[in-house]
């Protein structure tokens, strides 16, 4: 008696045409862009015959290289604290019950939903307010530019991090943590040589993350950005407002590649995270 | 026979006194855990906000600073002045129709999706995931290249002979921007909804001589609500909030919420209207998600 549920004639159909119709969409612009990367014409989107002088063009070019390296920097040093950060938040919130626990989960979610313009428009003012404060407190010597670039992108990364290492910590057993405890293992022992190893892949997954959210972002960092400070992404959008060159064409290609070097290896680490 | 009671007493109450000893050292143990991530967020969230929603009442004084007294809600009452409030409603109305056109392409991607096999289905979710996580901003200038002047979009349409597109700078690219760039925002959720959903129920339905669609409408659609709302405040919420996206590929006649307030921040030097703006901003999108959480979602 049973029907089958699949979708027959037409319907099948245009389930088919929709699918690579999603998948053209996606990828035809991407495709596009870095052929023209190569083409040999003033104008962005024409075809004027192989060249790569437009890479040489952005490899010589020093504030090209300044934006990189500032970028790159951010990235590593954002990332690195975000995940030791997230990491322990993580492990709070899924294995201890403590004090005010309800409003620290919501807090960690407040950073995921607000949109960047509001993100940026706080980071401003904070700034503005506070920088000094922390300055003599701390006595840091905070000047705006790597400084507040990087404390407003572990801002937004410590709760990527954590969403993605909770995910892995509420996914795990905690039979072989309480058999560790047991056998009279000290916390840390257990959580170094039985919960660690297992969540290292959640760790990686959430590094990549918050690596891609640093080097992609544009709207916070033009906000905490100081004088004479720039990232790779807003040193692009600054030359496309300024007026389209295929330069950009270029800069666009290398920081596609470098985001797709990280997804693939994010995809690899969620592939030993699902298999270990 | 007193000294046996007593230490009857002392052992009964002597093990809760350790055990809450114990919960509190956890407990210590978690806060202490939780204490540098805890701090960060109430310094750059909780406090960032408060000063934000501060100087959303300040003046702006005649040097494009802005005096922290005189507190007002001009700011507010700005906001249903035309300009702002066509800037307002424009931004409501792209931001939705990104939405609707988001989850009408999503919807049947994410059902088609759920279909395959799992080892298809796997390589599939990959290929979403890449653009996902690719640079957002080259997401965009890809759509400038295409639709620029003597670009391949106007050289397809002149060759079919529809005469040259000139999508730029219009709503219509500011739209297809925004659904480029949130499409996968509403295919995961959407497919995590689907997914779940027991394939007997629409056996079932069939079989009681249900119709494809009447099953869709009936048992499908019902059950993978969560998966659209989620969808949806994902997809609505950052569109609402555009900013690259209006700057690369729209023109003077489609600013945007988004870039309406770095506007005041940037060029305009209006603080506190922007800070109103955000604020508002934040607002709408915090009571969405509250609402949505409140109603029993979970996919986020």
């Amino acid at each position: 008696m049973s029907t089958s549920v699949e979708p027959r004639g037409w319907a099948k159909a245009a389930l088919h045409v929709n699918g690579w119709f999603v998948y053209m969409f996606f990828y035809a612009p991407i495709v596009l862009l870095v052929i023209y990367s190569f083409s040999n014409s003033r104008n962005v989107g024409t075809w004027g015959g192989f060249t790569l002088d437009w890479y040489r063009d952005f490899f010589d070019s020093s504030n090209a290289r300044g934006a990189l390296s500032n970028s790159v920097k951010i990235a590593i040093f954002s990332t690195i604290i975000s995940v030791a950060l997230g990491t322990m938040a993580a492990l709070s919130l899924e294995r201890f019950t403590f004090r005010g626990k309800k409003v620290f989960d919501a807090l960690l979610y407040l950073p995921i939903i607000i949109p960047d313009v509001t993100m940026a428009v706080m980071m401003l003012l904070f700034f503005g307010e506070f920088f000094d404060v922390l300055d003599a407190l701390f006595g840091l010597g905070l000047r705006k530019g790597f400084w507040s670039i990087s404390i407003s992108h572990i801002a937004f990364n410590i709760s990527f991090v954590s969403v993605v290492v909770r995910a892995r910590l509420a996914g795990m057993d905690t039979d072989l943590e309480e058999a560790a405890i047991d056998l009279y293992a000290s916390r840390w022992k257990a959580f170094r040589y039985v919960t660690f190893p297992q969540i290292v892949p959640g760790i990686a997954g959430g590094a990549l993350l918050a690596m891609t959210l640093s080097l992609d972002d544009v709207v916070i960092t033009q906000f905490v950005a100081g004088p004479g400070w720039t990232t790779l992404p807003v040193y692009v959008f600054g030359l496309i407002r300024k007026g389209v060159t295929p330069l950009i064409n270029a800069v666009s290609v290398t920081m596609l590649v470098v985001s797709m070097l990280l997804v693939v290896l994010s995809i690899v680490a969620q592939r030993v995270r699902r298999s270990g | 026979m007193k000294t046996v009671v007593k230490t009857d007493t002392e052992t009964a109450t002597a093990t809760p006194e350790f055990e809450k000893a114990a919960l509190r050292q956890e407990s210590r143990r978690g806060l202490f855990l939780a204490l540098p991530a805890y701090l960060y967020l109430i310094f750059f969230f909780v406090i960032s906000l408060f000063i934000v929603f501060i100087y959303s009442f300040a003046t702006r004084n005649r040097f494009g600073g802005t005096d922290l007294s005189g507190w007002n809600l001009d700011s507010y009452a700005r906001i249903s002045e035309p300009i702002v409030r066509d800037v307002l409603f424009r931004s409501i109305w792209l931001a939705f129709l990104t939405t609707v056109i988001c989850l009408v392409i999503a919807y049947p991607f994410a059902y088609f999706l759920s279909t395959r096999r799992v080892a298809v289905r796997n390589i599939m979710l990959v290929f979403v995931m890449i653009p996902f996580w690719t640079n957002f901003l080259v997401r965009n200038f890809a759509w400038r290249v295409i639709l620029g002047n003597n670009g391949p979009l106007t050289n397809a349409t002149e060759f079919v002979g529809l005469g040259s597109a000139e999508l730029l700078f219009t709503q219509t690219a500011v739209v297809l921007g925004l659904v480029y760039g949130y499409l996968p925002f509403m295919i995961l959720p959407l497919y995590a909804a689907i997914e779940r959903i027991d394939r007997r129920l629409l056996e079932a339905s069939r079989d009681l001589y249900g119709t494809g669609f009447q099953s869709f409408r009936h048992v499908l659609f019902p059950l993978s609500m969560p998966g659209v709302i989620a969808g949806s405040i994902l997809v609505f919420v950052p569109s609402l909030g555009a900013y690259v996206t209006p700057e690369i590929l729209g023109g003077a006649k489609t600013t945007l919420l988004g870039s309406y307030i770095v506007t005041q921040f940037l060029t305009a030097r209006n603080w506190p209207f922007g800070a109103a703006l955000s604020f508002v901003l934040m607002l709408v999108m915090l009571v969405t998600t509250i609402v949505y959480f409140r109603k029993g979602g979970r996919t986020l």
